[in-house]
């Protein structure tokens, strides 16, 4: 008796084997596109001179936070370049970029889907809880089994991982609009696209910017694990300074990604809540809730104030 | 009394709401005459066996206590929810059973709905929420901003068409609600509570608002209110619903004096009878009366025997002519004078019909006459003492019962009277 165990593991297993003969064209394709956005955004990231990428980072610094916000963004992408690390922080930021654009495209599509039917929301809410709750590290065995080496699984990894804040916030954001201008446009005679174009999405677009500032976030902290299965980039640097103890070069690479978290993170939360000039404006359009009824506001983005 | 389809625009039938796992098995319940009690293990019915006709043009309100299923009623004459059982039929379409697509083309063409919250869109300027069912029906942006326009002036937002919504105070939003009701240009407007979460002066400023533009728009309106003041206000008719049922349909005068049951009787009872009940409702016939042929001895002759110092005069054609005192045609008797005209007052207050009782109250007060309701035609309809106004405001009874009618009372004693017009008949003979 004492040499029974449930085979789980076994069967998942042979479940990924099956699938890597069976659909072993699907997950080349899959390769090749992924691999190919990664490929054109990274060349447009590391081409430029470095002078020409952070005028621009200062620039949408500017824009949606004002200048205190741009000269922050000068200060730490410098730092970046004075410790030498900017090649690998503008391939982290291409990684980033083309996981969470995908997580993204995936995540506030099933957002609404789940906010839509009752069905669909049982149905994803455990698959979900399953995503989040799997240690990160887990994810990149089968991918890398997938996608073979390189930064493609590290990618698949992360979107894996980041999907699930979108989706929540997304369907929170939509079951969240006021049940009564809903029926208004129902009742005017609107079909259900029209509505989910015209009322719900607007109206649950804070909380939907919060989901997408959640994806970018956790994308990132992804990126950097995913330098274990040949991502490169700053993950790779860090892991190299875990197997060699090199103290100062996991410090360098680990600043670097603080100062790309903190700016892709006030950068989106700040499009989302309007507490900057851009956001304001895009907020004045879309976030104010009706107020005669007392609705909790949209969930709000806890970001530590650094700039 | 059957009314032609051209003139009812909307016609619930037997309409039933259930909500719960197997919503059809409690309305066979309640058919088959379980009460809502009985089948509460399975579910609420929130609608029972609702039937009514809305005529065209009329201000229907549905009045009744929160959780007496009015919210639900309304939302199945527009099909935002399905009915259990039971049809709707708006403008001679049935819209149960009908599909999605048809149902959205109801309420395009047919039928527009005013909230309690205003539920505009909050990121859209006033100009494009008043706009919006013209956009949902299709309309060019130039045409259906030109229109919009308009309808902002008519509901006195005029300057306002820019702004958004989060601007503008309670009253002046729900304006906009209405407005945008009212572009759609449908025949019927359904207003849910919508005036239930203003300041109540506002909500009094919206009711006269609303009932001039249904005067001028000629709009059937279905309105759903917890407020009786604002059902004896606004209704044509009402229809008050408890627990479910509809349980009395009437128009406003006849809730007050005929409730159907205790329910609606105790309803009504803190309600400002003086402003609904009008002239009409509360006059009583009138008995101290004559021609004004008949001369002074029958006008003499009708006092003593109603033992009151005042009659009414009527002309031949039964025009109201004015009053006669006692000692005006005691004099008259007594001098053989037989024109009454010479001494006809002019001093009664005459009102019309629909006159609502607190209007009289002041006429009330300053003469011991009784009022005299006449019609356009000005005829003599009925007299209403003071006794009679203050007994209606205070709902004294509501039997049918006479009450003891005090007319003012008589100055002269009987026998002077009587003696009088012996004598004077005496002398007549002589003569």
């Amino acid at each position: 008796m004492n040499d029974f165990r449930i085979p789980l593991g076994t069967l998942i297993e042979s479940f990924i084997g099956w699938i890597t003969v069976t659909f072993g064209f699907v997950f080349d394709f899959i390769r090749l596109i992924v691999d190919g956005a990664f490929e054109g955004v990274a060349f447009a990231l590391v081409t430029p001179p470095f002078y020409a990428i952070i005028a621009i980072a200062a620039a949408i610094g500017f824009a949606v936070r004002g200048w205190k916000f741009a000269v922050g963004t000068v200060i730490g992408l410098g730092l970046i370049l004075g410790v030498n690390q900017w090649e690998n922080a503008m391939l982290t930021l291409a990684l980033v970029l083309v996981a969470s654009v995908i997580a993204i495209g995936l995540s506030v599509p099933l957002g609404i889907l789940a906010a839509k039917s009752s069905v669909a929301s049982s149905a994803i809410r455990p698959m979900l809880d399953f995503l989040q709750t799997m240690p990160a590290f887990v994810y990149l065995v089968p991918a890398l089994i997938l996608f073979r080496v390189g930064e493609v699984p590290g990618i698949v990894a992360t979107i894996i991982f980041a999907l699930a804040p979108g989706v929540r916030l997304t369907e929170l954001g939509i079951r969240g609009v006021d049940k009564e201008v809903v029926e208004a446009g129902q009742a005017f005679g609107a079909s259900p696209w029209r509505i989910l174009r015209q009322i719900q999405l607007p109206l649950a677009t804070p909380t939907i910017m919060a989901g997408i500032n959640q994806v970018i976030m956790l994308s990132l902290s992804m990126v950097v694990i995913a330098g274990m299965v040949g991502a490169g980039a700053l993950g790779g640097e860090i892991v190299a300074a875990l197997s060699r103890l090199d103290v100062a070069l996991g410090f360098e690479a680990g600043f670097a990604v603080v100062i790309l978290a903190i700016f892709l993170d006030r950068v989106t939360a700040g499009l989302g809540n309007g507490s900057t000039p851009l956001g304001r404006r895009l907020a004045a359009r879309k976030a104010v809730r009706h107020t005669a009824d007392s609705k909790a506001p949209p969930t709000a983005v806890p970001a530590p104030a650094l700039v | 009394m059957i009314e032609s389809p051209e003139t009812i625009a909307v016609k619930a039938d037997h309409l039933y709401k259930a909500f719960g796992r197997r919503p059809h098995e409690i309305v066979k319940k309640l058919k088959a005459g379980k009460s809502r009690a009985e089948i509460s293990s399975l579910g609420v019915a929130a609608v029972i066996d609702a039937s009514f006709d809305v005529k065209r043009g009329e201000i229907f309100v549905v009045m009744g206590l929160s959780g007496s299923g009015k919210s639900t009623l309304i939302r199945m004459l527009n099909g935002l929810w399905e009915t259990t059982s039971g049809t709707v039929t708006v403008g001679g379409t049935d819209i149960t059973g009908v599909s999605a697509k048809e149902l959205r083309d109801v309420r395009r063409k047919s039928i527009s709905m005013v909230f309690q919250h205003f539920a505009l869109l909050p990121h859209r300027s006033v100009i494009d929420n008043v706009a919006y069912g013209l956009e949902i029906q299709g309309m060019g942006r130039e045409e259906r901003l030109a229109k919009a326009q308009t309808i902002i002036d008519l509901v006195g937002l005029a300057g306002w068409a820019d702004s958004l919504p989060s601007e503008l105070s309670g009253g002046m939003q729900q304006r906009v609600g209405l407005g945008r009701a009212l572009a759609a240009d449908t025949d019927v407007l359904l207003m849910d509570e919508a005036f239930s979460a203003l300041d109540p002066l506002i909500r009094r400023e919206m009711q006269e608002q609303l009932i001039e533009l249904q005067a001028a728009l000629g709009k059937t309106i279905i309105f759903i209110t917890h407020d009786l003041n604002e059902a004896m206000f606004l209704g044509d008719r009402i229809a008050v619903m408890r627990d479910g049922r509809i349980v009395q349909i009437g128009t406003p005068e006849e809730i007050l004096t005929d409730p159907a049951n205790d329910y609606v009787a105790q309803f009504v009872q803190d309600v400002d009878r003086a402003r609904v009940l009008t002239a009409t409702s509360v006059m009583e016939p009138v008995r101290a009366v004559v021609t004004k042929t008949a001369g002074p001895r029958a006008a003499l002759r009708t006092m003593r025997d109603l033992q009151t110092s005042v009659t009414f005069v009527l002309n031949r054609d039964r025009t109201f002519a004015g009053i006669v005192r006692d000692r005006d045609v005691l004099k008259m008797v007594k001098t053989g004078d037989a024109d009454l005209r010479t001494i006809i007052r002019d001093d009664a207050t005459t009102v019309a019909p629909d006159t609502a009782l607190v209007d009289l109250v002041e006429p009330s007060v300053g003469s011991d006459l009784p009022i005299a309701v006449v019609d356009s035609k000005n005829r003599l309809l009925g007299v209403i003492p003071r006794v009679t106004l203050l007994a209606a405001i205070g709902n004294v009874t509501t039997s049918t019962g006479e009450l003891p009618l005090i007319h003012p009372p008589a100055t002269i004693p009987v026998n002077v009277i009587t003696d009088i017009l012996r004598d004077t008949a005496l002398d007549g003979a002589e003569a």
